[in-house]
């Protein structure tokens, strides 16, 4: 089959590759890059276990090819935490809340919440609720998550935590 | 003292020990995508395994053409079960003693049965390749309906087995019949129906369902052909029964298969069993000589790796007309699929089914259970729940509303009359069990006064009264369960697994500077073992919890131990946890007295270390201990500091808990709002609060779930409807309620700790507690059961079918 060319930018780092043009991107992310951070739980893009960062959107990158990255801004959960290795206040919070479990759910969960952060700062509970409903959750009941969202979004705005009414 | 000395407070606290909310250890990699599971594997020259599966429920395979697949570049292999049968390894051995197709032979039996496996370069190729694979059928009438298994003219399924009269578990009555079970006094049981004041009866079916973990079930086959070694990754929630049967199946001694269990992303009893896929990866390597990879896709999951439940209980109870229960009977069509896969004990086909007479101390009971076959997936895992335990306390729990509909009483009333008394314990069950530990009244009351019970029975009253004049279009349900578990599987006297007991197993070893590794015959899939283990030792050894790691999943380094489901981790493996921290103490203890130059009797245990009786200064920590330990250990002691437990429970443990659910149902469009959800959970001695309030809070979503819609549903043809999650019901955070937690604690009595588990109860309790929601805000209508799933769709059905 023959290959596309691509450039994209993941995490900060530039990356040049040739693809198939059926590649989707979630499999070149964790495959050729060996970004095996996103996870695949569906395939058909109902779990946003895959979800990435795309030029500013949530995006589930099964949902795409790689080639239609080409050109694009990536951030994976490898690239959340600061160069220097200092934590994300979403990934702080969620060990904090204790909004993971077995931790499939959680790269596509934090990246989904890192963009929703940037939507909208201080959401409510149901607005949280409402901006992860892309991404499922087996373990946690969501509530967990939910709490750690508002806890990161409090430690972002230097505020003390409270729990947000609906 | 000078003020530099830590409190007793600080010392403990720096523990973090049992009772704190350890924050968890798995999270610093987790959150930062940083987890090991099998699909991030990638080894050198390593291949990918793809199904063929079966579009039929019911044919006869006429032919196999994989020529042209085999002609696609990059194909390396196709396997059939031509291929299989010389090696004796076209059927395998299920856990329930049946046998199971890896590769259709001759027949399929249900949709979406693997047929071939296709060995290819990528899983794009592989993708490729199996559409390329032309297989002929003949089709042949299906038999979807398990009410229809055993008729006269039903078709014969199991062709392997049609002269077998006997199975594994007893005579078989018809050529689709796997096994009766039964259990009670059948006699003593229709007496107290024939003299009972008031009896009920109704069919109660818990529908076929699913586990799905997020990630689905998959594996890495290796074999070394040269050092004659196999490794197998996988997600197995059992590592070293997999290892055990990978090894017989193989046909290599088990010291040279080396199974590893990574990260799990979740699995719920999914990830219990030994599916096609493996067998096939294992073969698979060992004829190629390289690595090969299986991962089955989300509608290979849903529709072939593992059902749940499938039980129609038809359920009685008799009883006086005050309300005293008298008797039980129930009988259960249990639909096992194609092949017997369920994951019980060996010795209990129905599993646990017989803790169905519940928290009530009801005299007299007979339970009987037939399985049979049908054009549908095997399996029958334990979806988070202890073997069957969740089908019995959904028939006791749904029966006992109705009774309580019938005598016109109100249904906690009910309960706290015939609730087994906390003096009763140790509580022997008419169907065999020996209760350990248990305060019903105590928690059912505190339920009820945490929800203001006799306000919400208030304003149902009223709200019926509204919808009777016209005045609303909508109802108002209270659900209640209280439900008993049984799990910690179990006593090697009547619990095992292909033989082999289910004890559990810890192996603690201190090294020099006081660091701990700590290897377990257990798997997390996401509880948390790495970070509540690590509490017990702390607790038990004074050690900090940090300065101990947990190593589960290898068996090359684990000891031997039957893994993780059923609840069983805290029971089984805690103890074993506990139990071997206690061999490290008794021996610390004879090498502080060493030290401190008295007696070993003349020193005692003292948060982290020991002390001089009375002479409290004289004091050794443990990291002082265990220095000398290595260094100076006394005269006729061995050096080193390390103990194994393989922990054999004198019994299992019977958590319970006290649920209440408040919902609104709109009578017209069959919508329904989940306004209150309130857990009471008793798992006994509490390891770590935040975890188990986790593990709740996930149990009861995914108990919502499956009473209000979550489904595996076949049509007439025995085709899978909606096995992926486009229809398959997991909740957003949008639909999930909001969940109250409670607790009170009756430790397990004969545990070392006495933890009870926890993981599996709120699946247990949530599921008949929302179902008892949906009937009673229906009750008044004349409904006695409406079967679940309550999706918006059958509760507006329901309701017109009520004339609502
Ligand atoms: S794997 Fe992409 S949405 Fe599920
Ligand atoms: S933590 Fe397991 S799926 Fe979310």
């Amino acid at each position: 089959m023959s290959k596309v060319h691509i450039e994209l930018t993941v995490n900060g780092k530039a990356h040049e590759s040739l693809v198939e043009p059926r590649t989707l991107l979630i499999h070149y992310l964790r495959e050729d890059l060996g970004l095996t951070g996103a996870h695949i739980g569906c395939e058909t893009g109902h779990c946003g276990a895959c979800t990435v960062d795309i030029d500013g959107m949530s995006v589930k990158s099964c949902t795409m090819f790689a080639a239609q990255a080409d050109g694009a801004e990536i951030l994976t959960i490898e690239g959340v935490a600061a160069p220097d290795g200092t934590l994300h206040a979403l990934q702080e919070s969620f060990r904090e809340m204790h909004g993971l479990q077995c931790g499939y759910c959680t790269p596509g969960m934090i990246v989904r919440a890192h963009r929703l952060l940037q939507e909208n700062p201080r959401p409510t509970e149901a607005e949280i609720r409402a901006g992860i409903s892309g991404n499922l959750c087996r373990c946690t009941g969501y509530q967990n998550i939910v709490k750690a969202i508002q806890h990161a979004a409090a430690t972002l705005a230097g505020e003390p935590f409270q729990e947000a009414a609906e | 003292m000078n003020d530099m000395t830590p409190t007793r407070e600080e010392r403990e606290a720096k523990l973090q020990g049992m009772g704190c909310k350890r924050k968890r250890v798995e999270d610093v990699r987790f959150t930062q995508g940083r987890g090991q599971y099998v699909d991030d594997l990638k080894l050198p020259g390593m291949l990918f395994g793809d199904f063929v599966r079966s579009t039929y429920a019911h044919a006869r395979i006429k032919k196999i053409d994989a020529s042209a697949a085999l002609a696609l570049p990059g194909v390396k292999a196709v396997l059939t079960a031509a291929d299989l049968k010389p090696l004796n390894l076209h059927y395998m051995p299920t856990l329930a003693g049946d046998v199971q197709a890896v590769l259709a032979d001759e027949k399929v039996l249900f949709q979406g049965q693997e047929v071939a496996f296709v060995i290819a370069e990528d899983r794009y190729i592989a993708a490729d390749a199996i559409e390329l694979v032309e297989v002929e059928y003949e089709e042949l009438a299906p038999l979807v309906d398990p009410f229809q298994a055993m008729a006269e003219d039903a078709p014969l399924l199991r062709e392997d087995i049609k002269d077998k009269t006997e199975g594994a578990h007893g005579p078989r009555k018809h050529h689709n019949h796997i096994f009766e079970w039964t259990i009670g006094d059948r006699t003593g049981t229709d007496a107290a129906f024939d003299k009972a004041d008031v009896t009920i009866k109704e069919m109660l079916s818990y529908h076929r369902t699913h586990p799905s973990p997020l990630e689905t079930c998959q594996c890495v086959a290796s074999m070394d052909k040269i050092r004659g070694e196999l490794t197998l990754w996988g997600t197995f929630q059992a590592p070293h029964v997999i290892r055990t049967v990978a090894s017989m199946l193989a046909g290599i001694p088990e010291h040279k298969v080396h199974v590893i269990a990574p990260d799990i992303g979740g699995g719920f009893g999914n990830k219990v069993g030994a599916y096609p896929g493996y067998i096939c990866a294992v073969v698979a390597s060992i004829v190629l000589g390289v690595p090969v990879k299986w991962v089955e896709d989300r509608m290979e999951n849903l529709s072939a790796t593992s059902f749940a439940r499938d039980y129609h209980m038809t359920t009685e109870l008799a009883a006086t007309k005050d309300g005293t229960i008298t008797g039980m009977r129930v009988h259960v069509l249990a639909d096992h699929g194609a092949f017997d896969a369920c994951a019980d004990p060996s010795k209990w086909p129905a599993g646990f089914m017989n803790i169905c007479t519940g928290s009530y101390d009801i005299p007299v009971a007979h339970l009987a259970v037939d399985g049979v076959y049908t054009n549908k997936a095997p399996g029958g895992v334990a979806y988070r729940c202890s073997f069957r335990v969740t089908e019995a306390v959904y028939a006791i729990e749904r029966a006992i509303e109705i009774l309580a509909q019938k005598l016109g009483m109100d249904s906690a009333e009910l309960r706290m009359k015939n609730f087994i008394e906390a003096e009763q314990f140790p509580y022997n069950s008419a169907l065999g069990w020996e209760y350990d530990s248990g305060d019903y009244h105590t928690a059912m009351r505190k339920a009820l006064d945490a929800v203001g019970y006799d306000a919400l029975r208030a304003e149902q009253r009223e709200k019926r009264a509204a919808f009777e004049r016209g005045e609303t279009r909508e109802i108002m349900g209270i659900g209640l369960s209280f439900f008993t578990e049984i799990v910690g599987a179990g006593p090697t006297r009547n619990c095992d697994i292909l033989g082999i007991g289910m004890f559990d197993s810890a192996e603690i070893r201190i090294h020099p500077t006081g660091g701990v590794i700590a290897r377990m015959g257990t798997k997390s899939q996401g509880q948390g073992h790495e970070t509540t283990y690590a509490q017990i030792i702390a607790t038990e050894l004074g050690i900090p919890a940090d300065d101990i790691m947990i190593e589960e999943g290898n068996t090359d380094t684990a000891p031997y131990g039957l893994g993780t489901y059923g609840s069983r981790s805290t029971p089984v493996a805690g103890a074993a946890t506990a139990v071997a921290a206690r061999k490290i103490k008794a021996k610390a203890q004879m090498i502080a007295a060493h030290m401190l130059e008295v007696h070993h009797d003349d020193v005692e245990w003292d948060i982290d270390g020991f002390r001089v009786k009375g002479l409290p200064e004289s004091r050794k920590s443990m990291k002082e201990i265990v220095w000398a330990a290595y260094n100076q250990p006394p005269p006729n002691m061995e050096p080193g500091l390390e103990a194994v437990s393989y922990y054999d429970p004198p019994n299992m443990t019977y958590p319970f808990g006290a649920y209440v659910c408040v919902m609104d149902i709109d009578v017209d469009t069959g919508v329904y709002k989940v306004r209150r959800f309130y857990a009471l959970d008793d798992c006994g001695t509490r390891i770590n609060p935040m975890i188990i309030e986790g593990q709740v809070h996930g149990g009861l979503t995914e108990a919502f779930a499956v009473a209000m819609g979550q489904e595996i549903r076949y049509d007439e043809q025995g085709n899978v409807m909606g096995a992926s999650f486009m229809d398959f019901f997991l909740p957003t955070a949008v639909e999930t309620p909001v969940w109250e937690t409670d607790h009170t604690v009756t430790p397990s009595p004969h545990h070392p700790i006495g933890a009870k588990g926890v993981g599996e109860s709120p699946h247990v309790g949530g599921v008949p507690c929302f179902s008892n929601a949906v009937n009673d805000a229906f009750a008044f209508l004349g409904s006695t059961h409406i079967q679940m799933p309550h999706d918006h769709w059958r509760i507006w059905k329901a309701a017109r079918a009520l004339g609502a």
